[in-house]
């Protein structure tokens, strides 16, 4: 019983770490995780784009999610990993996180909506804070994060 | 009997039959008397006829019946081919083709029945036999249903369902309703304007439709409705099994609804909106030749909204046999060297010293791939016959509309292109061709007086040239008139009078190619709105080709066109800049030179080079680039010497790796490409090198 309701009211994440924080991204959107892999600069892109690389015969373009979420820019280490998020059926895009730590499930009442500051665009790609236990996983809002890319580009 | 999968066989043939048709009708038009081509043209008409029948598309079926009828008269020898039966015929053809449209964008022939060509035919038919005279009747039962139409419109302004608008889904919904038996009605509702509670009164008649079918469409929308934003009346479309009656009943039953104006959906009503069927009609009665000119334009405007929506036909090419077995052969092939490297990697240590064999198998395997590329590629290549094939036929009812005596002489139509390509360049080819009609070629008179042959001459020729397809598209018309252009242009401020005195006469000509540059002094609905040649240019650069154009004043004009031959795989030449890798199209290599440092000169600060006497600017790559070159200033500098169109320039490198033959990737839409880099590609240790975009960076 108690099990029909948590899948029914919750979510699966990948919880991942930006320096001390946790980020959780809907699994649904993740397909793939890699390991750090050497990446071609591409000219004039956006700044938090770190450039393309190869993935099993696919090029697709990388990006830093410190450098997105203007933090310091990362040292790669050994944990390092490139995500590959699908945020549609037809483009792939990876996303830089200093570690992945585990998938959790987290139901829908224990995420508390974040207030929309105007004055910082951040918040805008943060979707809920999750409480697990102890711990407070910041969900982020994939659709937002890329949409703006588009924005950008036009 | 589900045809379904015969869907595609269907499509392809029937274009096939249809292209045959055109052709052949063409060569009955020149020779009346060609009994090979009316036997031909009778076999591929009753074809049709039995293949749409099958398929169950019935109006299709019935057009072409009644066009064969009249093949069939001709051919027995009781009629004979006059212009307004050609005439007539090829707009049947027409018609036919927009069924097919129809059908591979939706899977339906769509309710269009072209009443006015066969009730035309009919009359054809009856004529050429002697049965009866001129076009009267036609003319009266046109003028016997505008009438009809009239009175239907006087209710129409109660019958506001009729201004409905469907979408798609819902014509598609009311089309299936009816198929199935059941009746689409458009109902409109008045509401007594005492009524306090309009919106309660709107609910119950909602609630009471709902119970005898599905609203599918309301106007205004029922969220209106029940916040009640709207006058006093409502309308919506029904669909169910009752009886017209029995739904005009229930809806009275609800109290306090004034009157209810409804009436049944025809199938036929669904596809074109009511005002256009009135329109249409009227024109009818006013003159039934207009009427017919008519029809192919509401159904061009209908194709064009179906060209937007998805095809349910998958693209598909028809590859040759032999090609397929080519591919077999290579294929089995690559197994037997793979199992050749195997076994010396199994072979003992001895074996293994000896490294020759190894070296003997990867030569096999590398002339494998490259001929497994070349054949895979020429399955991909389609003959740009399947474009051209039908230009004649425009050329024809071009030089009718613009009475001007034209031929179209079509040469290397065989010459294949890759499948990409052959699907964009069919338009820009068109707006070329109706330009030489229009705009090249001198009238009638013009032509008589200077002494050039009456009918002019519009040549379309492609040819392969290296790893490019090359298509000319002459005239022997007026050619341009530079000067007209420079005038022109002037006027209209794109350049000022001293830019024009400096510009030789191809850079102005060039101008042409600028957008919304047009001199067409009138504006005719072949050519003329000035979107004609940078749409053309445009589209062939997206290809990876380039445009030209060459004219002699009097003598006629030439556009070339140049494309690569297919655009997935390219030869390139790669290059390092610092620690990172580039690819340049060698198409667009002219050649790689060293040139001493001192060599190079300033002119507006930038920096040039005199090759050969030819002034070329240089482009300093890692700048551009933002690449943090690794390499101490040399004394010589690496130039490779790029073209564009017939512009020259000189991209500075760190050095050159080689050539090497690439596959094109898309770098993705997320990351801001800023056109400098065309794509990606994977090198064979696999890293990823980017494709410079020569055009955007000259």
């Amino acid at each position: 019983m108690a099990d029909n309701v948590s899948t029914m009211d919750s979510k699966q994440y990948i919880v991942v770490e930006l320096g001390n924080e946790q980020y959780g991204i809907d699994i649904q959107y993740i397909d793939n995780i890699v390991r750090m892999q050497r990446i071609t600069r591409v000219p004039k892109a956006q700044r938090f784009f770190k450039g393309v690389i190869n993935l099993r015969g696919e090029v697709i373009p990388v990006m830093s999610l410190r450098l997105k979420f203007d933090f310091e820019e990362e040292e790669y280490t050994n944990k390092t990993r490139i995500l590959i998020i699908k945020p549609d059926a037809q483009a792939s895009v990876g996303i830089i996180v200093d570690a992945v730590k585990e998938v959790l499930t987290i139901s829908n009442d224990m995420i508390d909506k974040v207030a929309r500051d105007i004055n910082d665009e951040r918040t805008a790609y943060l979707s809920g804070v999750g409480k697990h236990e102890d711990r407070l996983i910041s969900i982020l809002n994939i659709a937002e994060i890329f949409m703006e890319k588009e924005a950008e580009n036009a | 009997m589900d045809v379904s999968q015969y869907l595609e066989i269907f499509i392809d043939e029937t274009k096939e039959h249809l292209q045959s048709l055109n052709e052949q009708l063409l060569i009955l038009e020149k020779e009346p008397e060609n009994e090979g081509t009316i036997n031909e043209i009778f076999r591929a008409a009753h074809t049709l006829k039995g293949m749409s029948g099958t398929m169950g598309y019935k109006r299709m079926q019935n057009l072409t019946h009644n066009m064969e009828n009249i093949f069939s008269e001709i051919r027995n020898g009781k009629m004979s081919v006059t212009a307004t039966i050609v005439d007539l015929l090829f707009k049947g053809l027409d018609a036919l083709e927009n069924y097919l449209a129809n059908i591979s964008s939706t899977g339906d022939e769509g309710t269009e029945e072209y009443t006015d060509i066969i009730s035309q035919l009919d009359v054809c038919l009856k004529q050429g036999l002697g049965e009866m005279p001129a076009a009267a009747p036609a003319a009266n039962a046109a003028v016997a249903v505008a009438v009809e139409e009239k009175a239907a419109e006087a209710s129409s302004d109660k019958e506001k369902y009729r201004a409905f608008k469907y979408a798609d889904h819902e014509k598609h919904a009311m089309n299936e309703a009816i198929a199935t038996g059941q009746h689409a009605y458009g109902i409109t509702v008045f509401i007594q304007e005492t009524c306090l509670l309009k919106a309660a009164r709107a609910f119950l008649v909602f609630k009471t439709l709902e119970g005898l079918g599905t609203v599918i469409k309301s106007d205004p929308a029922v969220q209106d409705i029940e916040d009640e934003r709207f006058e006093f009346d409502f309308s919506m479309v029904l669909i169910t099994k009752e009886s017209l009656e029995a739904v005009k009943k229930a809806i009275m039953s609800v109290s306090e609804v004034d009157s209810v104006y409804l009436s049944e959906i025809k199938a036929d009503e669904i596809v074109m909106p009511k005002e256009e069927v009135v329109e249409q009609k009227q024109e009818t009665a006013g003159a039934t030749q207009a009427a017919v000119a008519q029809a192919p334009q509401a159904a061009a405007e209908k194709k064009q909204t179906t060209q937007n929506s998805k095809p349910v036909v998958n693209r598909s090419v028809r590859v040759d046999i032999e090609k397929l077995d080519d591919l077999m052969n290579l294929v089995s092939e690559l197994i037997i060297a793979k199992n050749g490297l195997v076994s010396i990697n199994n072979a003992d240590e001895s074996a293994k010293q000896d490294n020759s064999g190894f070296n003997e198998q990867i030569e096999y395997l590398e002339r494998i791939t490259t001929n497994l590329h070349t054949s895979v590629m020429k399955v991909r290549m389609v003959p740009l016959e399947s474009v051209v094939n039908r230009f004649p036929r425009m050329i024809r009812d071009l030089s009718k509309k613009l009475d001007k005596k034209m031929e179209l002489y079509i040469s290397g139509e065989d010459t294949e292109l890759d499948r990409t390509v052959i699907d964009e360049i069919g338009d820009p080819l068109l707006h070329l061709l109706r330009n030489a009609a229009d705009h090249g070629l001198e009238s009638n008179e013009e032509r008589a007086a200077l002494g050039k042959p009456e009918t002019g001459s519009i040549i379309l020729n492609a040819f392969q040239e290296g790893n490019n397809v090359v298509i000319e598209v002459k005239d022997d018309g007026k050619g341009i008139d530079a000067e007209k252009i420079k005038a022109k242009a002037i006027a209209k401020g794109t350049i000022t009078a001293e830019q024009g005195d400096a510009m030789s006469d191809k850079e102005i000509i060039d101008l042409l190619f600028r957008p919304s540059f047009s001199t067409a002094e009138k504006i005719s609905d072949v050519s003329g709105r000035g979107v004609g040649l940078d749409v053309v240019k445009t589209k062939i650069e997206s290809l990876g080709g380039d445009v030209e154009v060459r004219t002699t004043l009097g003598q006629g004009s030439n556009f070339i066109i140049r494309l690569p031959l297919t655009l997935a795989i390219i030869q390139s030449l790669m290059v390092e800049l610092g620690t990172e890798k580039y690819a340049i199209p060698l198409g667009s290599i002219q050649t790689i030179e060293d040139i001493p440092v001192s060599d190079v000169k300033y002119v507006q600060t930038k920096e040039v080079i005199n090759l050969r006497g030819t002034v070329i600017p240089l482009i300093r790559l890692n700048e551009v680039l933002d690449v943090e070159s690794v390499k101490a200033q040399d004394e010589n500098l690496t130039v490779v010497i790029v073209t564009k169109g017939d512009k020259l320039a000189g991209f500075v490198v760190d050095n050159l790796i080689g050539q090497q033959e690439i596959v094109i990737k898309s770098i993705g839409k997320y990351i801001n490409n800023s056109k400098m880099i065309s794509g990606a590609t994977i090198l064979g240790d696999g890293e990823v090198a980017l494709i410079l975009d020569v055009n955007t960076l000259v």
